[in-house]
């Protein structure tokens, strides 16, 4: 069955999305669409499930048009999506999850049930125990009980939202043989990625999407610097930092295993230097926030030693490591790192350390206004912080970071940003070095990676299995290490 | 202590605990579909009034109970809706509701307090209340008492082996995904929210036509609200356990009019009280229990293990968290 | 918790403006609401609704006797809505505030036991009050305890403490501290009148009472404006995670929040007994704390709203004293009036925000 799509705009108040997208998607065949983060891929998706709601355009079936409202309605339809962060129930057995949504009153029909997860493992050799509890899966295994559950509706058109994210190498062969099963059957596959690696792995044909529109399609051999054209519009230019040769030791970890995050991190040993930029590349969750968040305190290590300039600070807590000069930055600015319902003024307020019993809301409203021309921020210092959008918000935070700080820790700090606002973030940080500051952040973009570090860390699977310095490494190097092959 | 004490006490621990429970268990149902309804400590006066009242005037016992449990579902029914369909916090318009349901009672019921009125009389088993020991405490009660036993097991049933229960549970773990999955979670936690709100009802009439029959200010079923509010966390959300949680607290109910026999020195008070700060200290100890520090240290220590493990719980994950498409 | 204490305010991701005229039409449904739900509960109870209404009217504001009652009534509900407005502020929702208002009471008639047949009655009524602020605010400390260490959510920690606490009332009123004779509910001994709270006799109002509760007022609105820890229990409150990150420790400003809430409730406790049964009664608290959570939710955890608030709210509990007398109902309809008036404010403004962002919906 073919599967068009006619038009389709979404507009969330006044930001578009899509602004008019269409394309049409073959039987058979493996589908990609490709775009970088914030494109409207995971948008599009979303409309296709039935997840949200269009703000206008058609959804035909071999040219009839379709007309749902509901995930539920979609899939009655044929057409399932598999979401980027699965959508499950931790504290249920695999079975339960299996069987939530499926038809049925009273009578729990376990074993028949039980009986059509094995036969739909089998079919496409995955190996999954029902009677785990799912919190105990790892995400590869979570996407594999949610493929089984989609196929045992009945599924004709799988949609994947970056099924890649997250999960094993191994993992990865699996899923990609499975995909590749399901096509031979007939079905209709679509893959969404920002990957370039994965589309080529597996898509016949793909579609690329930048800024809610389609700018190009193409179909297997893919010509990869024209797929990067698509992305970008011009392929991103590597600015060269100048270089800061590093000084003493600044951080030190010996050893240091904690728990946290989906893998935790084992037996890590690590030192930073002053003036260096370490960046942490590795599938998103694979330690490097584990490893942020012991380096700023968050967490306590439960082996190792950890020191900072040479103290130790084993059993400290995260405000000692800030007086001590270290600063960290999360990833989820309006959850960890800025508060909602406060205006830009109140945040810059409640920076103010000095002593005293009344707030000086003089000073914290000329702060705030130097601080939002220095960062070119637009809004005003009466703006309610989520008022403002995410490239200026994330301006705000890094004004936060202090005058002369010893460590920055960042968590991804240019998500979301588009390419002039993170050229702009990294002259900034640059400034910071050069100063003295040693930088440690995470980026999920390779590229950023290799742009902005001295030095880089590979994580997998809680695991450093790759320290090395830029100059000795290279793209495709960094990529292996980061799918887990060193060697 | 002869043996004839113990029956007596155990008999009446199962009856007094009879609309306690029947609270937890409509609680828990409710919370394990997402939604907290605070307003039980009024409800159950409400709805233990109109139980009375309607009876009173119909001469018709059924008639009560029914009432009640309409009441019950309707004041669960406005906090459902007002969190889902108004977004407004449950916390909130619970609490407020408690208070205005109590007053409520108290108004509509001050003609009809100390009023003589109809009671639900025993019913005996045949046969199973000839057994010896067991016949006195289990079978000798009325009919809401054995109803109350008997919804232990069907909510445990229905909760945990259903193919509805598994909906419910669905809903109160993860809202956005069971939307997924196409169940309606909005309709789903209405739906309990009023099946929890008629057992609460129930409880109430529970009060005023068998327990502590008839109608006043203070009626004596004051409080019983916020103490299956707490069962509810004691019990882990799971009915069988809430039960277990009712049962003792009935026990200390009961025992404390005994102390006060045997201990006149302390004074009466001290025992009405008891129980709240009990409550508190339990869930002191099971919040310590469920540390990591704590878990480590039991570790060779089987006892204090599988003390701990009946007592970890886990609360549905979006208990409270309103729900919202798009 | 945050949203809680945003409830009612106005959402900012709804790109729309309230006017006016807004308020005016929410006012005006909020009553018609209040209005016909009072009067069906009173047609089921049988009585003439106008009769009803007019003897709240008269009994609260129909005299300067009856008015002095009023303000009597309002001052402790001022001073627990202001205590309230700092929990809040941080989104705990203090229903041990009922509690506190009672270890406040407590405290209060231990110090003024001293001062029975002393030379100074006013240093030990001085005392007494600082003896209630501090028993108030050491109950509110122990719920905060058992709920930053212990676990123990702020609800039920504060409730099983409101019972221990009315427990201890009744202990004391039936053992230690009862009346020679015989103990009754009708509480301890009153006191000498040189251990009452003046009063300008003239008016029968307490000039200190009113200072207390306008000094609470104008204390509470330049904390929450101006102070640190204001602005410290508003980040906290809007978000713990993300204020922890910029170096503030939620924990201890949730029991600095606890202790202000605590205090001032302790002191509404003095009030109770100094200044209106000079004796310890077992309903001394008058059921205050947890009117006053309506009092704060209704005024939108506004400083200036929540006294006027408090203000008709206790118009409604004394007015509806004359019901028992003038009509046989129960003087339980107050109740009933302001749950409802706090539900359907809730509820009218949360349909009308409804309507207006489904407008906005391209």
């Amino acid at each position: 069955m073919a599967l068009e799509l006619r038009d389709i705009h979404k507009h969330f108040w006044d930001v578009k999305a899509n602004d008019g997208i269409s394309m049409i998607l073959a039987p058979g065949k493996i589908h990609g669409i490709l775009g970088e983060n914030g494109a409207g891929k995971s948008t599009l998706m979303k409309i296709l499930s039935g997840y949200l709601h269009k703000t206008s355009g058609d959804i035909l079936l071999d040219g009839r048009p379709l007309h749902y409202s509901t995930p539920a309605e979609a899939s009655a339809l044929g057409i399932g999506m598999l979401y980027q962060d699965p959508l499950d129930f931790p504290v249920m057995s695999v079975l339960d999850n299996f069987m939530v949504g499926q038809k049925g009153v009273l009578r729990n029909r376990k074993p028949f049930f039980r009986k059509r997860f094995a036969e739909l493992s089998r079919s496409i050799d995955f190996t999954l125990n029902p009677d785990t509890p799912v919190a105990t899966l790892t995400i590869g295994e979570r996407q594999q009980l949610e493929i089984l559950r989609l196929l045992s509706l009945g599924i004709r058109v799988l949609i994947l939202d970056e099924p890649t994210t997250g999960i094993s190498s191994a993992q990865k062969e699996v899923l990609f043989s499975a995909l590749k099963e399901l096509g031979r059957q007939g079905r209709n596959v679509i893959l969404v990625s920002h990957k370039l690696e994965d589309v080529e792995a597996l898509c016949d044909t793909v579609t690329v999407l930048r800024e809610g529109r389609v700018t190009g399609e193409m179909d297997a051999p893919f010509d990869t610097s024209e797929l990067l054209r698509m992305m970008f519009g011009a392929p991103p230019k590597l600015t060269l930092r100048e270089k800061v040769s590093p000084g003493e030791e600044v951080l030190h970890l010996e050893g240091v295993s904690a728990p946290g995050g989906r893998t935790g991190l084992s037996d890590c040993t690590v030192t930073v230097r002053r003036g260096e930029v370490i960046g942490l590349a590795g599938l998103e969750g694979s330690g490097q926030d584990v490893f942020l968040r012991i380096a700023s305190g968050l967490i306590r290590p439960v082996a190792g030693s950890v020191r900072l300039g040479g103290t130790p600070m084993n059993g400290k807590d995260y405000h000692c490591f800030r007086t001590a000069g270290v600063a960290f930055q999360p990833a989820s600015r309006l959850e960890e790192g800025l508060i909602r319902g406060l205006t830009v003024t109140e945040h810059y307020a409640l920076q103010d350390r000095r002593q005293g019993l009344l707030v000086r809301w003089d000073d914290a409203y000329s702060t705030a206004g130097s601080k939002i021309e220095k960062f070119q921020v637009i809004g005003a210092p009466e703006y309610r912080v989520e008022s403002l959008s995410g490239g200026n918000q994330q301006r705000i935070l890094l004004s936060f970071l202090p005058d002369r700080p010893r460590l920055l820790l960042l968590e991804n700090p240019t998500r979301g940003l588009d390419m002039e606002s993170v050229y702009w973030v990294w002259e900034h940080l640059d400034e910071f070095c050069h100063s003295g500051a040693s930088i440690v952040f995470s980026s999920s973009e390779l590229d950023e990676i290799l742009m902005a570090s001295d030095r880089i860390l590979v994580f997998f699977n809680g695991k450093i299995i790759k320290d090395v310095k830029k100059e000795e490494t290279s793209s495709m190097e960094l990529g292996r290490a980061i799918a887990g092959k060193t060697s | 202590m002869s043996d004839f004490h113990v029956t007596i006490l155990l008999a009446s621990v199962i009856a007094a605990a009879a609309p306690i429970l029947l609270a937890t268990l409509g609680e828990t149902i409710t919370e394990k579909s997402g939604i907290i309804n605070l307003s039980l400590d009024g409800t159950i006066l409400l709805s233990a009034m109109c139980a009375f009242v309607i009876a009173l005037k119909t001469d018709n016992i059924l008639l009560g109970f029914v009432a009640a449990s309409l009441v019950g579902a309707l004041v669960a029914g406005m906090v459902a809706f007002f969190s889902i369909y108004l977004k407004q916090s449950q916390v909130a318009v619970g609490f407020v509701l408690t208070l205005m349901t109590r007053d409520l009672a108290y108004f509509i019921g001050s003609p009809y307090s100390r009023m003589p009125g109809p009671q639900v009389g025993p019913m005996p088993v045949p046969f199973l209340s000839e057994i010896p020991f067991f016949g006195d405490v289990l079978f000798r009660h009325n009919l809401p008492v054995y109803f109350s036993m008997v919804m232990i097991g069907v909510a445990w049933w229905y909760v945990y082996k259903t193919r509805l229960g598994l909906r419910l549970r669905s809903v109160g773990e993860n809202p956005e995904a069971s939307y997924a999955r196409g169940i309606n979670p909005n309709r789903v936690q209405m739906v309990y929210a009023l099946c929890g709100g008629l057992l609460v009802g129930l409880a109430g009439a529970t009060f005023s036509l068998c327990i502590k029959p008839g109608w006043g200010q203070p009626q004596g079923a004051e409080g019983t609200g916020w103490i299956a509010l707490a069962l509810v966390i004691f019990g882990g959300w799971n009915p069988v356990k809430a039960a277990l949680g009712a049962y003792l607290f009935a026990f200390l109910q009961v025992m404390s009019i005994y102390f006060q026999g045997w201990l006149p020195s302390i004074p009466a008070q001290v025992f009405q009280v008891a129980p709240f700060p009990l409550m508190i200290f339990i869930l002191v100890i099971m919040f310590f229990a469920q540390r990591e520090s704590f878990v480590r240290w039991a570790k060779d220590k089987p006892v204090v293990r599988a003390v701990i493990r009946a007592l970890s719980s886990a609360a549905p994950s979006s208990l409270g968290r309103r729900y919202s498409e798009e | 918790m945050a949203d809680y204490v945003q409830n009612g305010q106005r959402i900012s991701a709804g790109q729309y403006t309230e006017t006016v005229g807004d308020y005016i039409r929410e006012g005006v449904l909020t009553l018609v609401v209040v209005l016909a739900f009072t009067t069906f509960v009173l047609f089921i109870a049988g009585a003439p609704p106008l009769d009803a209404y007019y003897h709240i009217f008269k009994g609260s504001l129909g005299s300067w006797g009856k008015f002095t009652h009023v303000i009597k009534a309002w001052i402790p509900l001022t001073l627990c809505s202001c205590g309230l407005l700092y929990t809040f502020r941080i989104g705990l929702w203090n229903i041990g505030v009922e509690g506190q208002v009672v270890m406040g009471a407590i405290f209060t008639t231990y110090a003024l036991r001293f001062g029975i047949a002393t030379p100074f009655p006013l240093v030990f009524l001085a005392l007494s009050f600082a003896a209630g602020i501090a028993g108030g605010a050491l109950w509110a400390l122990l719920a905060g305890f058992l709920k930053t260490k212990g676990g123990v959510h702020e609800i039920f920690a504060g409730l099983g403490l409101n019972f221990v606490a009315q427990g201890t009332v009744l202990w004391l009123i039936f053992g230690p501290w009862k009346r020679p004779g015989v103990a009754s509910m009708s509480g301890t001994e009153i006191f000498p009148t040189d251990l009452w709270l003046p009063y300008i006799s003239s008016l029968r109002i307490s000039p200190i009472g009113l200072a207390c509760a306008l000094g609470a007022l104008i204390l509470t609105a330049a904390m929450l404006r101006y102070t640190r820890v204001g602005l410290y229990l508003k980040a906290i409150g809007n978000n713990p995670n993300s204020a922890y990150l910029l170096g503030l420790k939620p924990n201890r400003y949730m029991l600095i929040a606890m202790i202000c809430a605590g205090g001032f409730a302790g002191l509404a406790g003095s009030m109770q007994v100094a200044g209106v049964y000079h004796r310890l009664i077992p309903s001394i608290s008058s059921n205050y704390g947890y009117l006053s959570l309506l009092v704060v939710m209704l005024a939108n955890f506004n400083v200036w709203i929540a006294p006027l608030v408090a203000f008709f709210f206790a118009c409604l509990n004394v007015g509806s004293i004359q019901l028992p007398m003038m009509l046989q109902l129960d003087s339980s309809l107050s109740g009933v009036i302001q749950g409802t008036l706090v539900l359907a404010t809730l509820a009218v403004h949360a349909w009308r925000i409804r309507q207006k962002t489904r407008g906005a919906r391209p």
